[in-house]
């Protein structure tokens, strides 16, 4: 795919499952806004295939977009009133005139606005206005829905009342889904599917548990807010769990197959818990204990990141709430120990590392 | 001072007798201004729209001329005209020349390139955006054009206004292809010319007069359409 005559996406191949939302993700420059747009027929791919249920997109773009919805990062309305950008499009889906009224108020009640339906268009909040947006693009009733970063705009109280909205939507009518978004929060609490894009090409693509807490390299690793990546040699392996050595200590990891000799081992903030060295509470199923010493705290939104020095200039990101800091009395020189569960560590199989 | 007074009483007269050649003139006046206005609108806001939304090479050659043709001295489109449709012209033998449709053609000439003008600034100014989500609604060549219309209206609605005022207004071409003619290709400018040099002030004032009126509220119903409330 080309854009001003550079190739910006590389895709060999990309499937939306059907009735699932997939969640295209990346960072700014990806790729993933000319795969919507490509998706869209709003530019021409250079090479290869689209396909909606089997049948060639372009063969008949205005069937196709008669097809599909698409809801963009503003929310893009006619200058008319709020029922008539909804029926104005049901008009081109060519749904006949007696059934638009009722169809176009159903849905902008189904999205909280019908109270909106005679206001005009230009007259309406962001969030307002997205929410049209949205009940146009669902009153279609397309095979497809396209949304290229429609929650992105909005402020936060806004954005997530209408993302739960918007969830509860999408599983009752279980229209197949694309979304294009850079907010990883966004695709977890919204994708069945993840596909993630660095640089034009397709990374990874699964359940978003699996992209998000096994992923497949480091650069994906660090999209995905996986901040502990360490180079490991292998020490050992038994019953599906690997040991890898990294600085700080020896790590056990939950393998899928044969362990390979050297690897990075990627683990969440948030998969890791401090304590004292001292503290002798509830014994836990964490494998994995490494000391070390508070060496920054960081405010982090609603939570407190620390970075740790562990043995051997081996460093951590672990995350903990307020609460928690003030009740471990923790600063920066304090003594603790990090652990975490084997089965919360992955391994990317890595050649360049070595322990 | 006096005949000022005298001429204003005067034209006063002649509307209240309306007389009917005044009625006669300011009707022909209002027919030619109006087809000229709507051939132009036919014309210039499809190309104005193209303008806009196209790029292709040659575009910027094309919109010079334009905007050389917005400001076109009337008096260099009523000798063009006049050259072609003279009996020896080009199109002589259509003896269109000294009749209302020659005054037409010249008058769509003026008004094209303001037509064509304004339509385009009209349209830039539609978030392109909103362009793509046109067509991503699914809407068909002319459905996308028919909407593009519609989002562009305030600034088309500027485009009439622009066009109307000036066909109404004009007078060199009017009397270059037209010739005057009582009866036949007399306008309220032409009539008004006329009766200047001939020292007519009073019947002058009152085909002026009525000149202004009549630009004065078609202009007041074109703005009224343009500022409607939006639905509350």
């Amino acid at each position: 795919m080309e854009r001003g005559g550079r190739v910006v996406l590389r895709l060999p191949a990309f499937a939306a499952p059907r009735g699932q939302v997939t969640a295209v993700i990346g960072p700014n420059g990806s790729g993933k806004s000319t795969l919507l747009a490509a998706l869209q027929l709003l530019i021409k791919p250079r090479r290869g295939v689209l396909t909606l249920d089997g049948a060639p997109m372009r063969d008949d773009p205005l069937g196709t977009r008669r097809r599909t919805a698409s809801v963009f990062q503003e929310a893009l309305l006619l200058s008319m009133s709020v029922r008539r950008n909804v029926e104005t499009a049901l008009g081109l889906h060519k749904v006949p005139r007696g059934e638009r009224r009722d169809r176009a108020m159903r849905w902008l009640q189904r999205l909280g606005v019908d109270g909106l339906a005679d206001r005009h268009a230009r007259e309406l909040s962001g969030g307002e206005a997205q929410r049209v947006s949205l009940a146009r693009a669902f009153a279609l009733e397309p095979s497809l829905l396209l949304l290229d970063e429609p929650f992105s705009a909005l402020d936060a109280p806004t954005r997530t009342t209408l993302i739960d909205d918007f969830a509860a939507i999408v599983r009752e009518t279980g229209v197949t889904t694309v979304l294009v978004t850079h907010d990883r929060e966004e695709a977890l609490r919204l994708a069945d599917h993840v596909a993630l894009l660095i640089g034009g090409t397709l990374r990874q693509s699964g359940p978003p548990e699996t992209v998000f807490s096994a992923p497949a390299d480091p650069e994906v690793a660090a999209f995905v807010g996986v901040e502990n990546v360490w180079p490991g040699a292998l020490r050992g392996q038994a019953q599906g769990v690997a040991t890898y050595a990294v600085p700080g200590g020896d790590v056990d990891v939950v393998i899928d197959g044969a362990a390979a000799p050297a690897a990075l081992v990627c683990v969440r903030p948030e998969q890791i818990t401090l304590d004292l060295p001292d503290h002798d509470g509830p014994p836990t199923s964490a494998r994995n204990r490494l000391p070390g010493r508070v060496a920054a705290i960081e405010p982090a939104g609603a939570l407190v990141r620390l970075r740790l020095a562990l043995a051997d200039e081996g460093v951590m990101v672990a995350t903990l709430t307020r609460p928690s800091l003030e009740a471990l009395e923790l600063e920066v020189g304090s003594a603790l120990v990090a652990s975490f569960k084997a089965s919360a560590a992955h391994a990317i199989p890595h050649q360049g590392a070595s322990g | 001072m006096e005949f000022l007074w005298d001429g204003l009483r005067e034209a006063v007269k002649l509307w209240l007798s309306g007389d009917p050649e005044i009625i006669e003139i300011t009707l022909r006046t209002l027919g030619i201004s109006i087809v000229a206005t709507t051939v132009s609108l036919l014309v210039g806001v499809p190309i104005g729209a193209a303008l806009a939304l196209k790029s292709f090479p040659g575009r910027r050659p094309v919109v010079a001329l334009v905007n050389t043709g917005m400001g076109m001295p009337p008096v260099v489109v009523g000798l063009v005209v006049a050259l072609i449709l003279w009996r020896s012209g080009p199109l002589g033998a259509l003896e269109l020349i000294y009749t209302p449709s020659a005054m037409v053609l010249a008058q769509f000439l003026i008004a094209v390139p303001l037509v064509i003008g304004f339509s385009m600034a009209s349209v830039q100014q539609i978030n392109p955006r909103l362009l793509d989500q046109i067509v991503s609604l699914g809407a068909s060549r002319p459905q996308f054009l028919w909407l593009i219309v519609r989002e562009a209206r305030l600034g088309l609605l500027a485009a009439l206004m622009a066009g109307f005022g000036a066909v109404i207004s004009e007078v060199g071409a009017a009397l270059m292809v037209g010739g005057n003619i009582a009866g036949e290709t007399r306008v309220l400018t032409t009539a008004t010319a006329l009766e200047t040099s001939r020292g007519n002030f009073e019947v002058a004032i009152a085909l002026g007069v009525v000149l202004l009126v009549l630009a004065y509220v078609v202009n007041l119903i074109f703005t009224g359409v343009q500022q409607q409330r939006r639905p509350a």
